[in-house]
């Protein structure tokens, strides 16, 4: 669907060369959420704005859909652009327009009759859940509503891709969540490729199938989300994992056999787990053994649970044996003895 | 001998005369506006990163601008008085007046509205580019529209120095209540014209200023 080779930008400031972006390749398939993470810097605010060449790269090629967007003179981009949606992190709404006719902005820009527009309108006002506000000023909004307007504002042409700026980034905890929720269903219902920029793992974590982190302009790490959060390679992988995952803390772990000095202390790793969700008290049911959750953290990817939980398990050593073994063979959870049973 | 402190007025001149301060004003204002928007536009869009960046354009369009706006308003209907015979077909009257008045002001308000350009966003001019919309639209869907509440309050600055030029240039025969306060009241040393035709003049200031600022209020949804 997209296809990026040895994308290059490099920007000229005070005499001296800046690069932004180093030769960056990469395929995103159609109708997946692709995340790119990386700290303020690393260029990936750059790299998104060269998809749709609001910058113009220095070197190397974008291929969308077949169509190569580095080739294009500016008025077959401007075309371009108009199958491409955009939404911004400070949303960059007209003031001086209704929600209603922001809209609807470029579905004017892309030529449409009134007629077309207003019913268009209405369909995206209800999409993102702005049924009653149509005649609103974006002053009389909340942040959350502003960018549901953005959204709307985007996928006004049904573009193929949606390019999200760090779309979460100017909200709360809360709205971000629920317009990522929002994304997701667009995507879901739609089919629409998505490509978001952020700094918070959160973010990639809760709506990206597949992620690339960036560091001084170049992708040092990539792949499956569930992949990278379970084995990072690099050190500023590793920490985006730790915003959500905490540290990984080995005298932690010492402290716990420390202080349950009984019962066989086994490690539980959950990885991409969706039909295991009710594990402990599967296994506390069919055998005959107390399990008791000492520490772990569990979070929610797309692709399911993941994360580790540490358990106590006591009673009969035979009947321990025999549920580690039944997790072990029957499930997908992943179990690893800390401490056997003394 | 009358009591009248209004002795020396005649109703008949003074409603002419204001009625040609209006006239004056308010076509000056017209082409004003055009004038002004188009070269604070101009300005705008060749600056550095501007989207017809042009260093060369940008600098001649800003030359222009500060020599005009460095002449003597006086001086300026002088100078001009070649071009106006030639435009108009006399320098006298209030018609007359009136290249002298736009080519005083447009240059003024041009900056005016330059300044009122680059306040507007450049993530919603951004936007714009990012939805595929050409230079006309963003200029007269985005940049126009989101920057109106400063341009119209830069007019209503505008056309208040505007009054003070009409009555300037009525003193060298372009009418008005200028030219009624110079002839009437000063040469004749009849005050009270003079202090009639001041109370009239500020009061046209009021108005304008009060429309200005009424619209300004109406457009700004910020």
């Amino acid at each position: 669907m997209i296809s990026i080779e040895g994308l290059s930008k490099t920007f000229k400031a005070n005499k001296k060369n800046i690069t932004a972006v180093d030769g960056m390749t990469l395929d995103i398939k159609e109708g997946e959420i692709f995340g790119v993470i990386g700290y303020s810097g690393a260029g990936k605010s750059t790299f998104v704005r060269l998809l749709n060449r609001l910058e113009e790269p220095t070197g190397g090629r974008i291929v969308i859909d077949d169509q190569e967007i580095t080739a294009l003179n500016s008025k077959q981009l401007r075309l371009a652009r108009q199958e491409m949606g955009m939404i911004f992190q400070h949303f960059n709404l007209l003031w001086s327009r209704t929600v209603k006719d922001n809209i609807a902005f470029p579905l004017e820009i892309a030529g449409f009759p009134k007629m077309e527009r207003e019913a268009r309108v209405q369909e995206l006002i209800d999409l993102v859940g702005l049924s009653g506000r149509e005649n609103a000023y974006p002053s009389q909004l909340s942040g959350g509503q502003k960018q549901r307007v953005g959204i709307a504002r985007a996928l006004a042409n049904n573009p193929k891709v949606l390019l999200c700026d760090e779309a979460t980034s100017a909200l709360d905890p809360e709205t971000t969540n629920s317009i990522l929720d929002l994304l997701v269903d667009i995507n879901q219902k739609l089919g629409l490729t998505i490509i978001l920029i952020t700094h918070e793992m959160h973010v990639i974590r809760k709506i990206c199938n597949q992620v690339a982190v960036m560091e001084q302009g170049k992708i040092v790490e990539q792949g499956d989300v569930l992949d990278v959060f379970l084995q990072p390679k690099q050190q500023v992988t590793k920490k985006f994992v730790e915003q959500i995952m905490g540290t990984n803390e080995d005298d932690s772990v010492a402290l716990l056999i420390d202080t349950y000095d009984e019962g066989k202390i086994v490690q539980l790793h959950f990885l991409g787990e969706t039909t295991n969700q009710a594990l402990i008290s599967h296994v506390a049911r069919k055998f005959a053994i107390d399990i008791n959750i000492l520490q772990g953290k569990i979070t929610q990817t797309q692709r399911g649970a993941y994360g580790t939980l540490f358990v106590q398990l006591s009673g009969d050593d035979r009947e321990i044996e025999n549920a580690v073994n039944f997790i072990h063979n029957e499930t997908s959870v992943e179990v690893e003895v800390i401490r056997d049973a003394n | 001998m009358q009591t009248d402190i209004f002795a020396n007025i005649d109703l008949q001149d003074l409603l002419e005369a204001t009625y040609e301060t209006f006239y004056m004003t308010i076509l000056a204002l017209i082409g004003t506006g055009v004038f002004g928007v188009m070269l604070g536009l101009l300005l705008y869009l060749t600056m550095k990163d501007g989207i017809w960046q042009n260093k060369y354009i940008n600098l001649i369009v800003a030359a222009i601008v500060n020599v005009f706006r460095a002449i003597p308003f006086i001086i300026l209907i002088f100078l001009l008085f070649p071009f106006t015979d030639f435009l108009i077909g006399t320098i006298r009257g209030p018609n007359a007046a009136l290249p002298a008045l736009i080519i005083g002001s447009a240059p003024f308000y041009g900056r005016l509205v330059e300044i009122a350009l680059k306040e507007v966003d450049k993530g919603v001019v951004e936007a714009a580019k990012s939805m595929g919309a050409k230079t006309r639209t963003i200029i007269f869907r985005v940049l126009l529209p989101e920057s109106m509440p400063a341009l119209v309050s830069g007019l209503t600055v505008t056309v208040i120095a505007l009054i003070g030029y009409t009555a300037m240039a009525g003193i060298i025969g372009a009418g008005g209540l200028g030219n009624y306060a110079y002839y009437f009241g000063f040469q004749r040393r009849d005050w009270d014209v003079l202090l009639i035709c001041t109370i009239v003049i500020v009061i046209i200031v009021f108005i304008f200023q009060f429309i200005g600022d009424f619209i300004t209020n109406k457009l700004d949804k910020r």
